[in-house]
């Protein structure tokens, strides 16, 4: 149950890993597929992803051109990490998207305590029946 | 996002994740029956649950003297819809990506 809170993409893509980079990088770019921004390639650099919905608040938290990007992801209330990796594979790349919720981080956090988070939630879809 | 942010909070604390899964397990309770489920004295079991109540994750109907409590694990829905949520999400924003990929020059 330890991957409950986490979402995982892979797609292959017919272009070069420094294309998709780019793709991943550039505010120009991320406005098209993503979301408006004032994103930088810098270590450390806070950012906001802005839709019509709402704004998500982020910092960036890993940079391996043309590899891998993470970046912290907080988004109503709930905080997260979204980990891109980059696969070159002659003129394609795998892109390989992670984004990992508040386990097990926080789970970790509240170690000891007597109600930890992991047990919580992998209890939680079990009680939540009872309730439907 | 308001409620997101005080169900965030509400949970924070592994007391009061215990209350509410005592109440979620075991229907209704009162504040003297959950004192002694909790560990913590009285005082510090009301004030977790008037936390619990305002992230509205519990309910509470008067009786008498008594105020029985219950669990409204509706309000657990941002948690138990966070991979739904996310998964649809980066489904669609991965085609949007492929065809922002298509469009670009070299």
């Amino acid at each position: 149950m330890s991957d409950t809170r986490s979402v995982e993409f892979e797609r292959n893509l017919p272009h070069p890993a420094a294309k998709v980079w780019r793709a991943l990088t550039e505010p120009h770019l991320m406005a098209d597929w993503l979301m408006s921004t004032d994103f930088e390639p810098k270590l450390g650099h806070r950012f906001k992803l802005k839709a019509d919905w709402g704004e998500v608040s982020c910092k960036v938290v890993e940079l391996d051109p043309p590899h891998r990007l993470a970046y912290s992801w907080d988004a109503m209330g709930l905080e997260s990490t979204v980990i891109w990796t980059l696969t070159p594979s002659g003129e394609q790349t795998m892109l390989r998207m992670v984004q990992t919720g508040f386990q097990p981080d926080q789970a970790r956090a509240f170690a000891g305590a007597k109600v930890g988070w992991t047990r919580f939630l992998d209890n939680l879809d079990r009680l939540m029946t009872t309730f439907d | 996002m308001q409620s997101a942010d005080s169900l965030f909070h509400a949970l924070a604390d592994p007391t009061r994740r215990g209350l509410l899964e005592h109440l979620m397990a075991g229907g209704e309770a009162n504040v003297a029956a959950l004192t002694r489920v909790a560990g913590v004295s009285q005082p510090a079991v009301s004030k977790h649950l008037a936390v619990l109540k305002l992230a509205g994750l519990v309910n509470d109907r008067p009786d008498g003297r008594q105020t029985h409590y219950s669990a409204a694990p509706e309000a657990l829905r941002p948690l138990r819809d966070w991979v739904q949520t996310y998964t649809a999400f980066w489904d669609l924003h991965l085609d949007r990506l492929a065809d922002t990929l298509n469009r670009m020059d070299q």
